[in-house]
């Protein structure tokens, strides 16, 4: 459907990545925001604080992350679409109603705004060192989205598509922005509502008799019953059947856990959103994501420009990962150049996906508080090709 | 020997709460004399009178004994993270207003891991009824050391008696701004499901806290007997002291368990002081969330 023109500033912006963040949650539908201040979020909700009295939704200052994160599971039950923003130190308090947002699959969006860590760490400066953490912050086995903005413009386009997917696979939706892209302003152009497709909730058509929460019939995933309909349903962190019921057997774990895993598995083709640049014929790709993007495409010129066929490829969606082309791509090049504002994370992965083929993966490391030098990026490329 | 079929008059009856119960999912898994499930009668009970719309009713229940609660009762039920009761509740009661949400679990969860909610929930007079099953022990873990544990009294992290001092309910609910604030024991069935249809039908953040005996723990690792033996007990030392002070009813180990209606105030609700709010800054500007919720649709 197309959006709720009350959620949208059409128009020609000049917005920071924060606040373009806060739009695009609103053009997208966002209704409920729970949250708890941190440098360097705050912004989105002074943002959607001051807009959402305006259009029906509902912003709650909550008395920490860990609240904030499970007022955002209940609220999506009650078909009302629902974020949280926070940076590191609040990103590791939501970990434990993230994994309950997993297990109930319990569509929403949490914006993570990434400053440099471990701990409290650089709370006014980037970082990129919560990559992880997105992945495997929840205990136990689970699957998420996390998609990476590289500027405002895309922050806005990007919080429309989390709020998209969260809705057609029922999962928590990352978004691993960072604070050079939540600070920096640019231009950012607002469509027109009816221009901003959107997937509303969709609720099951199936009298409450014989509505079961969890049953899939073949599909990703379970038809939606919210609070208050009179369906009378039961949903729980516990491992549980089709009824929504708690079952403590091997069997039943197996069963719900799988397909909590399987309904993002199988369609990570579907899901995954990469930007390609001369990857055809390069001896050296470079693999990035975020403001390192930007950065890193500066590198892949400065290294062209010394006769080297370098490729680039620019991570969207960095969770589930692009195993299968990043695979494709080792098969033909020599090694792939990964810079990031951390040391070693998204590496792993593409590490994983190149030793078969006998690439290399080359970190570009940076320990956080600032972006890498171009001419790093560049010299590792040049290494790398010889 | 004659059949029941034969006399229609011992047909056996359904139990008069069943339809409120999730029946398939019974016997549940509370030991026998535990008193949960005489709370849970007391407020399905409390449900039936009210004449409420059940499809509005939603119950939330955190992790513990008690946090199971949501799973036998036949309303919209959630049960989730411990100690996140509370806020899961909150998320609800804003995304769809209409919504009558209830919290029903225990101490463990609601003031120990959970106690930052509680407090900020009750000063914000947030608009949920919030039950709380004490048994002054945790007791799906086995049997350790609460925050609600009374002074000396025996439990498994604490084997040589507790020296930690312990909440005095009522009193942080009301200091932080519930408006209402009860306390019985679930012996007291009548009075506490009076209680339960009074708060019902109440808005803003509505506190009863229910004494419940733990046979399996904190009854035998006290030598205190059994479930009934604690029954007894609440039976010789209960004191129903309506507007007493919560400042002293707090409880001692095996001393007078001071129970009543501490606070009944007609106060805004966080709901109300929010459209109020913004009716008088914002006027016509003013968009609320409206009653089913901020569900979009075509
Ligand atoms: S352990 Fe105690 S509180 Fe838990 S079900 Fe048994 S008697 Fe009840």
């Amino acid at each position: 459907m197309k959006a709720d023109p009350a959620g949208v500033l059409t128009g020609v912006h000049y917005l920071d990545g924060d606040f373009a963040c806060g739009e695009g949650a609103m053009a997208a539908g966002c209704r409920f925001v729970a949250g708890y201040p941190i440098t360097p979020s705050t912004e989105v909700v002074e943002r959607i604080s001051r807009r959402f009295p305006l259009m029906g939704g509902t912003f709650i200052q909550m008395e920490d992350e860990l609240g904030s994160m499970a007022a955002v599971v209940g609220a999506s039950w009650t078909g009302t679409k629902s974020m949280t923003v926070t940076s590191g130190p609040g990103f590791s308090l939501m970990m434990e109603n993230i994994g309950l947002a997993a297990m109930m699959e319990t569509p929403c969006v949490v914006v993570n705004v990434q400053r440099g860590g471990p701990s409290t760490g650089l709370p006014t400066m980037v970082g990129q060192a919560d990559m992880m953490q997105a992945r495997w912050g929840s205990h136990g086995d689970y699957e998420v989205i996390a998609l990476s903005p590289q500027s405002p413009q895309e922050t806005f386009d990007l919080m429309i598509n989390a709020f998209n997917l969260a809705e057609v696979y029922r999962v928590p939706v990352l978004v691993m922005m960072d604070e050079c892209v939540g600070h920096m302003t640019e231009k950012v152009v607002i469509p027109p509502a009816e221009e901003i497709e959107i997937v509303p909730r969709t609720l099951t058509g199936q009298p409450p008799e014989s509505y079961l929460p969890y049953k899939v019939d073949g599909k990703p995933v379970p038809e939606f019953a919210r609070a208050g309909d009179g369906y009378r349903f039961h949903t729980t962190g516990l491992t549980h059947d089709e009824r929504g019921y708690p079952v403590m057997s091997k069997e039943c774990q197996e069963k719900c856990v799988s397909r909590l895993l399987d309904k993002v598995r199988r369609n990570v083709d579907n899901i995954v959103r990469l930007e390609e640049r001369e990857v055809d014929g390069a001896d050296v790709v470079v693999v990035a994501y975020g403001i390192t993007a930007r950065v890193a495409r500066i590198g892949v010129e400065l290294a062209k420009l010394q006769g080297a066929k370098v490729g680039f490829i620019r991570l969207i969606t960095v969770w589930p990962f692009p195993d299968r082309r990043i695979r494709a791509v080792a098969e033909k090049v020599r090694a792939f150049v990964v810079p990031e504002i951390n040391y070693g994370q998204m590496v792993l992965e593409v590490e994983r996906c190149a030793a078969k083929a006998g690439a290399d993966a080359v970190l570009v490391p940076h320990p956080g508080g600032g972006v890498h030098d171009p001419k790093r990026i560049c010299e590792a490329i040049l290494g790398a090709a010889k | 020997m004659s059949t029941p079929a034969e006399h229609p008059e011992v047909l056996p009856e359904e139990h008069p709460v069943a339809p409120y119960i999730r029946t398939d999912r019974m016997p549940h898994i509370w030991c026998p004399t535990c008193g949960i499930g005489t709370v849970v009668k007391c407020f399905a009970t409390a449900l039936a009178e009210s004449g409420l719309d059940l499809n509005k009713v939603s119950v939330v229940s955190g992790i513990g004994c008690t946090g199971r609660v949501a799973g036998y009762m036949k309303l919209d039920g959630f049960h989730t993270t411990h100690g996140r009761a509370i806020p899961f509740a909150t998320g609800l009661k804003l995304g769809r207003p209409e919504l009558l949400v209830t919290v029903f679990s225990g101490d463990g969860d609601l003031v120990g891991i959970g106690g930052n909610h509680f407090i900020h929930a009750a000063r914000r007079n947030m608009d949920l009824l919030v039950i709380l099953v004490n048994n002054f022990i945790y007791g799906m873990t086995g049997g350790q050391n609460a925050a609600t544990t009374p002074l000396t009294a025996k439990t498994s992290t604490m084997p040589y008696g507790n020296f930690e001092r312990a909440f005095n309910l009522p009193q942080l609910a009301a200091s932080c701004g519930a408006t209402y604030v009860a306390r019985w024991t679930c012996l007291h069935i009548r009075r506490l499901t009076k209680a339960f249809g009074e708060a019902l039908k109440r808005r803003g953040f509505r506190f009863i806290e229910v004494i419940t005996p733990c046979a399996t723990l904190y009854a035998r690792l006290n030598k205190l007997g059994s479930g009934l033996d604690l029954m007894r007990f609440y039976h010789d030392n209960a004191e129903i002291r309506h507007g007493a002070d919560t400042r002293e009813v707090g409880i001692a180990f095996q001393d007078r368990i001071v129970c009543g209606k501490f606070v009944d105030e007609e106060q805004p609700s966080f709901l109300e002081m929010m459209h109020e709010h913004y009716r008088k800054t914002l006027g016509s500007k003013y968009v609320p969330t409206p009653p089913e919720g901020g569900w979009l649709h075509e």
